[in-house]
């Protein structure tokens, strides 16, 4: 079902996010790699501005974002490209500037087409138990709450 | 929750049948018989993800000692999902402003 955001556990330490996008695959490729679209989307937390997007979208090449909140709060992301097979798989690793967690995370994309619209899978995978409970820990937080609803959500996804 | 639970929990969560198990344990208490019944798996084999989700705190033994229906822990679910609403929540947005940048690039603006 197209618009619906799926996130489950795979292992311990790696995650699955899955989404479908009313767009031909080339054009979700192009949102995903194209500084100038990027800037677009990835949005950071509620009040902040995308100010740096660079892509160097070659194997071994670095990727580096950063979100402003006014007047002089920045968060910084970044990697380096592992896999590039366009327009269907990158591999990535990120991490933020904060040292926050240690180690890094190994995100791979994959963008599979149907009719028309275009399958979005994400799975990240921690570098150690530390990086992933980290991300609780993030600049990313902004009112989080523990709801059994939502893990209901969860645990009703379809068995893939 | 320390991190070796929540490893537990995650490990726990990563099995199809075992989230299904709870999605079924959120509506109601059940028996190992009620579990096993929609799944077309054997006793056993039910018994055996029922120890997974009990070791990860997920699920507990009602005291009815005759059916021992199993009980979904709400508390160690909503922990767990502290760390996936996270992620929901910002992927969510994001998501959402993918799709208005998709359908104005449909419609050839920029």
């Amino acid at each position: 079902m197209a618009g619906e955001l799926r996130i489950v556990p795979l292992s311990e330490r790696e995650i699955k996010i899955t989404r479908d996008f009313k767009a031909p695959r080339s054009l979700v490729w192009d949102a995903y790699t194209k500084p100038e679209l990027v800037k677009q989307w990835l949005f950071g937390p509620p009040g902040w501005v995308f100010d740096v997007c660079e892509i160097d979208l070659r194997v071994g090449g670095k990727y580096r974002y950063v979100w402003r909140k006014p007047p002089d709060t920045m968060m910084g992301m970044g990697g380096v490209y592992r896999e590039i097979k366009a327009p269907e798989r990158i591999v990535s690793t990120e991490k933020f500037d904060e040292a926050w967690y240690p180690g890094e995370a190994v995100g791979t994309v994959v963008m599979t087409e149907t009719g028309g619209q275009t399958l979005v899978t994400t799975t990240i995978l921690y570098e150690s138990r530390a990086a992933r409970d980290g991300v609780l820990k993030s600049p990313m937080e902004s009112g989080l709450r523990a709801g059994f609803d939502r893990l209901a959500e969860l645990v009703e996804s379809p068995r893939s | 929750m320390n991190d070796a639970t929540l490893d537990a929990v995650f490990a726990a969560l990563a099995d199809p049948t075992r989230r299904a198990i709870l999605a079924r344990l959120a509506r109601g208490n059940a028996t190992v018989n009620e579990l096993g019944a929609p799944f077309d798996m054997t006793q056993p084999a039910i018994s055996k993800h029922l120890k997974v989700l009990e070791n990860a705190g997920l699920v507990s033994r009602s005291r009815d000692a005759q059916r021992r229906p199993r009980r979904i822990e709400p508390k160690r679910l909503a922990q767990a999902n502290q760390w996936l609403e996270k992620y929901q929540k910002l992927w969510k947005t994001r998501y959402q402003g993918l799709d208005t940048l998709l359908e104005r690039l449909q419609k050839g603006e920029s």
